[in-house]
């Protein structure tokens, strides 16, 4: 695993026009010089919305690189949301150390909360 | 002079950019809201703005991660997202690095910052502005606070943070109004972005109006993210301001969920004394 350089490729990505035009020429090629693993290149080629968000990249740059590839905003949500369905919880990162549980089980959660009176 | 004016606004990128899809009356309220913020910083004669905002990504990254930024330039330009992306047309905002430089140095007595002479502005400013100041007339001083990657600095910290720019913008001839943006519970760019705990928005408003230091440092990132999403962590930028407005209570001009827009639209501010 290697999301440092996977979130840094895309925050380079996000920000940098020189690079865009790298990648939109050869995918494969810009990723020289990030150490990220085979699974994750794969997943930055695709690209793979769904894979790069269990593997625990954050929305805040995730989002942009959806953008990017003119993905639309309710596909993009819905792509995380396949991802963790095909892939199972986020692995690591922000949203997996701070207990992340899925869609369901943390709407049921608050639900459970505010009944309790707790929220 | 002492500050003139302290407040706090959303800052969600769907505000402007998914604008189409909200519910056009509820939108409008929430616009109207936004602009008549910009009125009461306007009448406050304030001469430069200082915008407490928790970036993301657009400058900081983990390489090199602040937890405290001041913006130090006489310009700076954005929005660094796509401008069709976030409903923001390319501009450039005036900043004032003299200005900048007698704050930083007057924060640094009590507070650790980092100063950055280059910064392009994401939705975290880009989007109040657009309602604020919308022809880009008054100077603006960019502060971050990280909110994004952890270790996120401890909320007493941000308090110490919040309390230096009070003295800071007391302590310089210009009129200085102080803005927070961000929050409030919201869980963006993630399979969860809509939802909306409004309940604990309405329960962290009443507790930041009181402005009770206890009440407001009682929050921890771990009951923040189960109960309000990453979104929560956002937070730090109202206790800021909090802690810039010294004991002043609040008032809540608009409050209200918008799902389309990922959080609970609020525009807040301090009655100063
Ligand atoms: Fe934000």
């Amino acid at each position: 695993m290697s999301l440092y350089y996977v979130q840094k490729f895309l925050f380079q990505l996000n920000r940098d026009e020189a690079l865009k035009v790298a990648y939109d020429r050869d995918r494969e090629a810009a990723l020289d010089g990030y150490d990220v693993s085979d699974e994750e290149r794969v997943a930055l080629v695709a690209p793979d919305i769904g894979l790069l968000y269990h593997l625990g990249v954050n929305g805040q740059i995730l989002m942009h690189f959806a953008a990017l590839h003119q993905i639309e905003w309710s596909d993009y949500l819905q792509r995380m949301r396949d991802g963790l369905a095909e892939h199972g919880p986020v692995r690591e990162g922000v949203y997996a150390v701070t207990g992340y549980v899925g869609v369901e089980a943390h709407t049921a959660s608050l639900a459970n909360a505010s009944n309790d009176g707790t929220a | 002079m002492p500050l003139v004016y302290a407040g706090v606004c959303s800052h969600a990128p769907g505000i402007t950019g998914r604008a189409d899809q909200a519910d056009p009356v509820i939108r409008e309220q929430f616009y109207a809201a936004f602009g008549a913020m910009g009125e009461s910083i306007r009448a406050s004669g304030a001469e430069a703005i200082v915008v407490i905002a928790a970036e993301h990504f657009a400058n900081f990254f983990m390489n090199n991660m602040p937890s405290f930024a001041i913006g130090m330039s006489d310009s700076y330009d954005g929005p660094i997202e796509d401008p069709d992306w976030l409903g923001i047309r390319p501009f450039v905002a005036p900043g004032d690095r003299d200005l900048s430089e007698r704050l930083i140095r007057e924060v640094m007595k009590t507070s650790d910052v980092a100063y950055a002479e280059e910064w392009r502005f994401d939705h975290g400013i880009a989007v109040p502005l657009h309602f604020l100041t919308p022809q880009f007339d008054v100077p603006v001083i960019p502060v971050n606070i990280n909110c994004q990657g952890p270790p996120l600095a401890p909320l007493e910290r941000v308090w110490a943070f919040g309390e230096a720019l009070r003295r800071a913008a007391d302590a310089v001839p210009e009129r200085i109004a102080i803005v927070g943006t961000g929050g409030i519970s919201h869980w963006p760019a993630t399979p969860d972005s809509g939802k909306i705990n409004e309940q604990w928005d309405r329960e962290f408003l009443d507790r930041w109006c009181g402005n009770d230091r206890e009440a407001l440092l009682s929050y921890d990132d771990a009951t923040v993210y189960a109960d309000a999403g990453q979104g929560g962590f956002e937070i730090r930028t109202f206790l800021a301001v909090s802690a810039a407005a010294g004991g002043a209570k609040g008032m809540v001009q608009f409050y209200e969920p918008i799902p389309i827009f990922a959080v609970g639209c609020t525009i807040a501010s301090y009655s100063l004394g």
